[in-house]
C-alpha cells in the first residue's frame, strides 16, 4: 500500500548546524506515528517543514502521491496536512467558537464572501460546535481563548485540528505541560480518533507514546536511528543507548 | 555627455548619502538594539541644526559649536529617552509610532517658539566658505568635502564601535538577548539611555553639517525621516552596513536623478513631455528603488539574523 | 440586539447628534460650525476606512492620507482642465467621472503599494506604507501643471445628479450618508466569513495559514477596499474645501488619520467617527487660542498612547479585561 506521507532524503540546516539530515520516513493511511528523541533532535524543525513553515534545503515531501516539498502552507492545509503547535497557537482575541469554526470556514470553499454573517451560517457553527463537543469544550464555546486555561488551549488544538477535518494531523507535543490525568483523558481520546486520522505524533511523554503508537521512529540530531513497531523500538539497543538510557 | 558635471554631481551624491547615513545610523541602531521606531529621530536632527545654528552665533565660530552642540544633542536625546521613550519599550510598534508623533509635534513647535518661524542661516569661517578646483572646471565647496570627510570619518568609527569595542559587543548581545546581558550583571537601563543618545547625537550632527547649506529650519526633521526610513528599509532594519550602502545608493540615485533625468528623458520623449515627467520620476525614484528591492528580498538587502 | 449595550447606546447618541446638530447650526445661522462637522465626518469616513485594516485587519497603515489626496485630486485635475482647457480625456465637471475616477485611481494605488508592502511585516508595513505615501506627496509637489507644493483651487465642484454640492446643507446630508454607509459597510464586512479570516490573521496569522488560508490575498483585498473609501472620503473633502494640495498626503496627515483611529478606539464601529470628532474638536480649540497649539496636542497624543488603553471607546466599556 502507498503510504499517505512519504519523506524522503530531507535535509535541513540553519547556518552549518543540522537539524534534519537526510530523513526517510514514509506514514501509513490511518497509523498513529510517533517521532521522539532527546530535546533538540530536530522535532519540530521537522514538522515546519512538512506543514510547509520551513523549506527543505534538500530532499522531497510526497502527500498521497503527489509532490508538495514546494507548495506554501496554505496550499498545503488544502491538501489535507494540519498541524497542532508546541507552544499553543489560537486566536488569543476571539471566542472558542470563532477558533474552531476559521478551521472549519476553510474546508468550506474560499473565504471571500463578505456579505453573510459568518456566525449565522449554521453549517459551519454546527461542525464546530461538534469539534469542541468532542474534546469536551463546548461548555466553553462562547469565552474568549484568553480566559481558558492551559489544559484547555491543548485540547483546542486538538479541536481545530479536528474540525479542519485534515487526513493528516501533526501533533506537535499535545500532552505539554499537561497534568497525568489530562494527560490520560487525551490519550484515551487519540486512541479513539485511531482508523479515521492519520497521526504523526511529537510527544515527550513516553508512557502516552508507547500507549498510542502504532509505530515510532527514534529522532537524533537530525537522524532517523530506528523505525519500527513499538516493541522493536523498546528492544533496539541503540535506541536505548541514545535515548531512553538517558531517562 | 559632461563628465566634470557628473563628477560634481557623484560628489554631491556622495555627500547626501554620508548625511542619510548619519540620520539612517542612528535609527537603526536603535531599533535594532531597543526594537523601538522613533518618528521623532528626524526631530533630533532639526534640533541639533538649531543648537548649532545658535552657538555658532554665540561662540563665533562653527567648528566650536558642533564641538559644544554634539553632547548638548546627547543630553536632549537622553532625556527624551529617559521621559517617553522608555515608557514605551514595552508597547508595540503602533503606539512607538503615535507617541514619538506625538513628540514631533512637541519639539518641532518648541523649535518654533524657541528660534521663530523662519529658520536661522549658519555663516562658516572664511577658510571653510571657500571652493576648491579639484581638476579643470570640477569646482568643489570645500565644506562639501568636509562634509565627505566627517561622514567617511564617523562610519569608520561606528563600525569599529560596534565590531570590535566591548560596548559594541553589549549592544549586539543586547539586541539578542536582553535578559541574558542583564544576567551579566549589566545596567541594560542605562546601556539603553546610552544608545539612544548615541543616536541622537549622530542624528544631530547630520543637522549640524547640513545647516550651513540649508539653515536650521523646522520642516527638516520631517523631510529626512521619510529618507531615512526607506534607506533603513532597504538596508534591512537593524543592519549597520546596510544603512551605509543604502544611504550611499539613495544619496547618488536622487542627485543624479535630479540632474541628469530631464537629459536622458528627451533621448526618448519631446522636451516638453522630459521636463513634466523627469521631476514628477526623480521625485518617485528612490521610492520605486525601494519597491524593486522589496519585491525581491522583503526584509532589504541586509536582513537581520535574529528576529 | 435588543439590549443596546453602553457601546451601543454611545454609538447612536453620537450619530443622532451628528444628523442633528449641524443642520441646526447651519439654520440658526452658525455656518462655521457646519463646516467643522462636514470635515469632521468626512474625516471620519476615511478614519472608519482605516479602522477596517488597522483596527480589524492589524495592518498599520501609515499612508492612509495619500488616498485622501488622490481622491481629492480625482475631482481637482478634471475639474482644473474642463476651466482652463488640455488633457481633454477626462476635462469634466461630471460628478461621476471624478467619483469612477476618485475610486478607480485609489484601488490601483492600493493595489499596487498594498501587493508590495504586504510582503513584509510588523515594522516593516509601517515604514513602507509611510514611504509610499509620502512617494504620493512627492509626486504631486513635482507636478508643476497642478500648481506643485502652492495647490490647485476646485472653482467648479462636482456636477451630480440629484444633489448639488454647493449647497452646506446637501453636501453634509451627502457626507453624513456616506458616513453611515461606511460604518454599516465596515461592520458588514467584519462579521462576514472575510471579516473573521481577516481578524483571525491579526491575532494569529501563522494559524491561519496552517488552516489553508492565503491571508496575504485576504489582506491585500482589505487594503484594497480600504484605501477605495478613503479615496472616496477624498472625493467628498475636495469638494468640501474647494482647494486641495500635496500637504492633504503629508505623512503628518496619515499620522493624524491613525490617531483618530486609536484615540478613538480601534476595532470599534463608532470610535473611528468620536475619534475624529475629538480630534478636530480639540484642535479647533487649542487652536484658537494659541499658533503653538501643536505643542498642547502632541503632549495629548503621548498622554494617549500611554494612558488610555482601548481609547475612549474603552472607557465606556468599564473595566473589561
Amino acid at each position: 500500500m502507498a503510504p499517505l506521507l512519504n519523506i524522503n532524503g530531507l535535509c535541513k540546516s540553519f547556518g552549518g548546524v543540522i537539524a534534519t539530515d537526510d530523513v526517510n520516513l514514509d506514514v501509513q493511511k490511518g497509523e498513529i506515528h510517533a517521532i521522539i528523541g532527546p530535546n533538540g533532535a530536530g522535532k519540530t524543525t521537522l514538522i515546519a517543514q512538512l506543514s510547509g513553515a520551513l523549506r527543505p534545503d534538500a530532499g522531497t515531501v510526497t502527500l498521497n502521491g503527489s509532490d508538495i516539498t514546494h507548495k506554501p502552507a496554505y496550499a498545503r492545509a488544502k491538501l489535507g496536512i494540519t498541524r497542532s503547535f508546541q507552544i499553543t497557537s489560537l486566536v488569543m482575541g476571539m471566542t472558542v467558537i470563532d477558533n474552531v469554526a476559521l478551521a472549519v470556514q476553510a474546508n468550506d470553499g474560499h473565504s471571500f464572501k463578505f456579505i453573510k454573517p459568518a456566525r449565522k451560517i449554521h453549517r459551519i457553527r454546527d461542525k464546530a460546535m461538534k469539534s469542541l463537543e468532542k474534546v469536551g469544550l463546548n461548555t466553553r464555546a462562547n469565552d474568549l481563548v484568553s480566559a481558558l486555561s492551559h489544559g484547555e488551549h491543548r485540547q483546542m488544538e486538538i479541536a481545530v485540528a479536528l474540525a479542519s477535518e485534515a487526513e493528516l494531523m501533526l501533533l506537535d507535543e499535545p500532552m505539554a505541560g499537561l497534568g497525568a490525568a489530562e494527560s490520560a483523558k487525551l490519550v484515551d481520546f487519540l486512541t479513539g480518533l485511531k482508523g479515521q486520522r492519520t497521526i504523526l505524533l511529537i510527544e515527550h511523554d513516553m508512557d502516552a507514546v508507547f500507549a498510542l503508537a502504532d509505530r515510532i521512529s527514534v529522532l537524533v540530531y537530525g537522524r532517523i536511528i530506528a523505525t519500527g513497531l513499538p516493541s522493536e523500538i523498546r528492544a533496539n539497543k541503540a535506541v536505548r543507548h541514545a535515548y531512553l538510557g538517558e531517562e | 555627455m559632461d563628465y566634470t558635471l557628473l563628477f560634481v554631481q557623484v560628489l554631491n551624491g556622495l555627500q547626501l548619502g554620508l548625511l542619510l547615513f548619519l540620520v539612517a545610523s542612528g535609527l537603526t541602531l536603535v531599533f535594532g538594539i531597543l526594537d523601538f521606531v522613533n518618528l521623532a529621530h528626524g526631530s533630533i536632527y532639526m534640533i541639533g541644526a538649531f543648537i548649532c545654528a545658535s552657538l555658532t552665533f554665540v561662540l563665533g565660530n562653527f567648528l566650536w559649536a558642533v564641538l559644544v552642540a554634539l553632547p548638548l544633542t546627547g543630553i536632549v536625546g537622553y532625556a527624551l529617552e529617559r521621559i517617553v521613550a522608555r515608557n514605551l519599550y514595552d508597547k508595540d510598534h503602533l503606539d512607538h509610532v503615535l507617541g514619538t508623533f506625538g513628540l514631533v509635534l512637541v519639539l518641532d513647535t518648541s523649535a518654533h517658539i524657541l528660534w521663530g518661524p523662519a529658520g536661522i542661516t549658519v555663516p562658516l569661517p572664511l577658510w571653510l566658505d571657500g571652493q576648491v578646483e579639484l581638476f579643470t572646471g570640477a569646482v568643489i565647496p570645500v565644506f562639501r568635502l568636509l562634509i565627505i570627510g566627517t561622514g567617511l570619518t564617523v562610519a569608520t568609527g561606528l563600525f569599529w564601535l560596534v565590531n570590535y569595542t566591548r560596548l559594541g559587543m553589549l549592544i549586539r548581545a543586547g539586541a539578542s538577548n536582553r535578559t541574558m546581558v542583564s544576567a551579566l550583571g549589566i545596567d541594560i537601563q542605562t546601556l539603553f539611555a546610552l544608545v539612544f543618545a548615541l543616536g541622537a547625537m549622530l542624528s544631530g550632527l547630520a543637522g549640524m553639517l547640513i545647516a550651513p547649506i540649508t539653515g536650521a529650519n523646522i520642516g527638516m526633521g520631517g523631510q529626512i525621516i521619510i529618507t531615512a526610513f526607506v534607506v533603513i528599509i532597504i538596508g534591512g532594519i537593524g543592519s549597520m552596513k546596510g544603512a551605509f550602502i543604502a544611504a550611499i545608493i539613495i544619496g547618488l540615485i536622487d542627485t543624479l536623478g535630479r540632474s541628469f533625468l530631464d537629459t536622458l528623458f528627451t533621448l526618448i520623449m519631446n522636451e516638453n513631455a522630459a521636463e513634466t515627467a523627469a521631476p514628477a520620476v526623480s521625485a518617485m525614484m528612490i521610492y520605486i528603488l525601494m519597491a524593486v528591492i522589496l519585491a525581491v528580498k522583503p526584509q532589504g538587502l541586509f536582513p537581520p539574523k535574529v528576529r | 440586539m435588543n439590549n443596546l449595550t453602553k457601546v451601543g447606546w454611545v454609538t447612536v447618541m453620537g450619530m443622532i447628534a451628528l444628523a442633528i446638530l449641524p443642520p441646526y447650526f447651519l439654520l440658526t445661522g452658525q455656518a462655521f460650525y457646519m463646516d467643522l462637522a462636514t470635515r469632521l465626518v468626512i474625516l471620519g469616513i476615511a478614519a472608519v476606512s482605516l479602522n477596517l485594516i488597522l483596527g480589524f485587519g492589524g495592518m498599520v497603515s501609515f499612508g492612509h492620507a495619500a488616498f485622501i489626496g488622490l481622491g481629492a485630486y480625482a475631482v481637482g485635475i478634471p475639474s482644473y482642465h474642463a476651466t482652463w482647457g488640455g488633457f481633454d480625456l477626462i476635462a469634466s465637471y461630471n460628478g461621476l467621472l471624478h467619483l469612477v475616477l476618485a475610486l478607480g485611481v485609489s484601488a490601483l494605488f492600493a493595489l499596487i503599494t498594498g501587493a508590495i508592502s504586504l510582503r513584509t511585516k510588523g515594522v516593516y508595513f509601517i515604514m513602507i506604507t509611510m514611504a509610499f505615501g509620502q512617494m504620493a506627496f512627492f509626486l504631486f509637489q513635482s507636478l508643476d501643471v497642478y500648481n506643485g507644493d502652492d495647490g490647485l483651487t476646485i472653482d467648479v465642484r462636482s456636477e451630480l445628479p440629484f444633489i448639488n454640492l454647493d449647497s452646506p446643507m446637501q453636501l453634509y446630508g451627502l457626507s453624513y450618508i456616506s458616513l453611515v454607509i461606511a460604518m454599516l459597510l465596515v461592520k458588514t464586512i467584519v462579521n462576514s466569513r472575510f471579516g473573521m479570516v481577516l481578524q483571525g490573521a491579526k491575532g494569529n496569522n501563522e494559524r491561519m495559514v496552517t488552516l489553508g488560508y492565503n491571508t496575504y490575498l485576504y489582506r491585500l483585498a482589505a487594503y484594497v477596499i480600504s484605501g477605495v473609501m478613503c479615496g472616496y472620503a477624498g472625493f467628498l473633502l475636495g469638494n468640501f474645501t474647494t482647494f486641495i494640495s500635496p500637504d492633504m498626503m503629508h505623512w503628518t496627515r496619515s499620522g493624524e488619520l491613525m490617531f483618530m483611529v486609536i484615540l478613538g478606539g480601534a476595532a470599534t464601529a463608532f470610535g473611528p467617527v468620536l475619534g475624529s470628532s475629538v480630534f478636530i474638536l480639540v484642535e479647533e480649540i487649542l487652536s484658537s487660542f494659541t499658533i503653538f497649539w501643536h505643542l498642547p496636542f502632541g503632549l495629548m497624543l503621548i498622554g494617549v498612547v500611554l494612558f488610555i488603553r482601548g481609547g475612549l471607546m474603552g472607557l465606556f466599556k468599564g473595566k473589561g479585561k
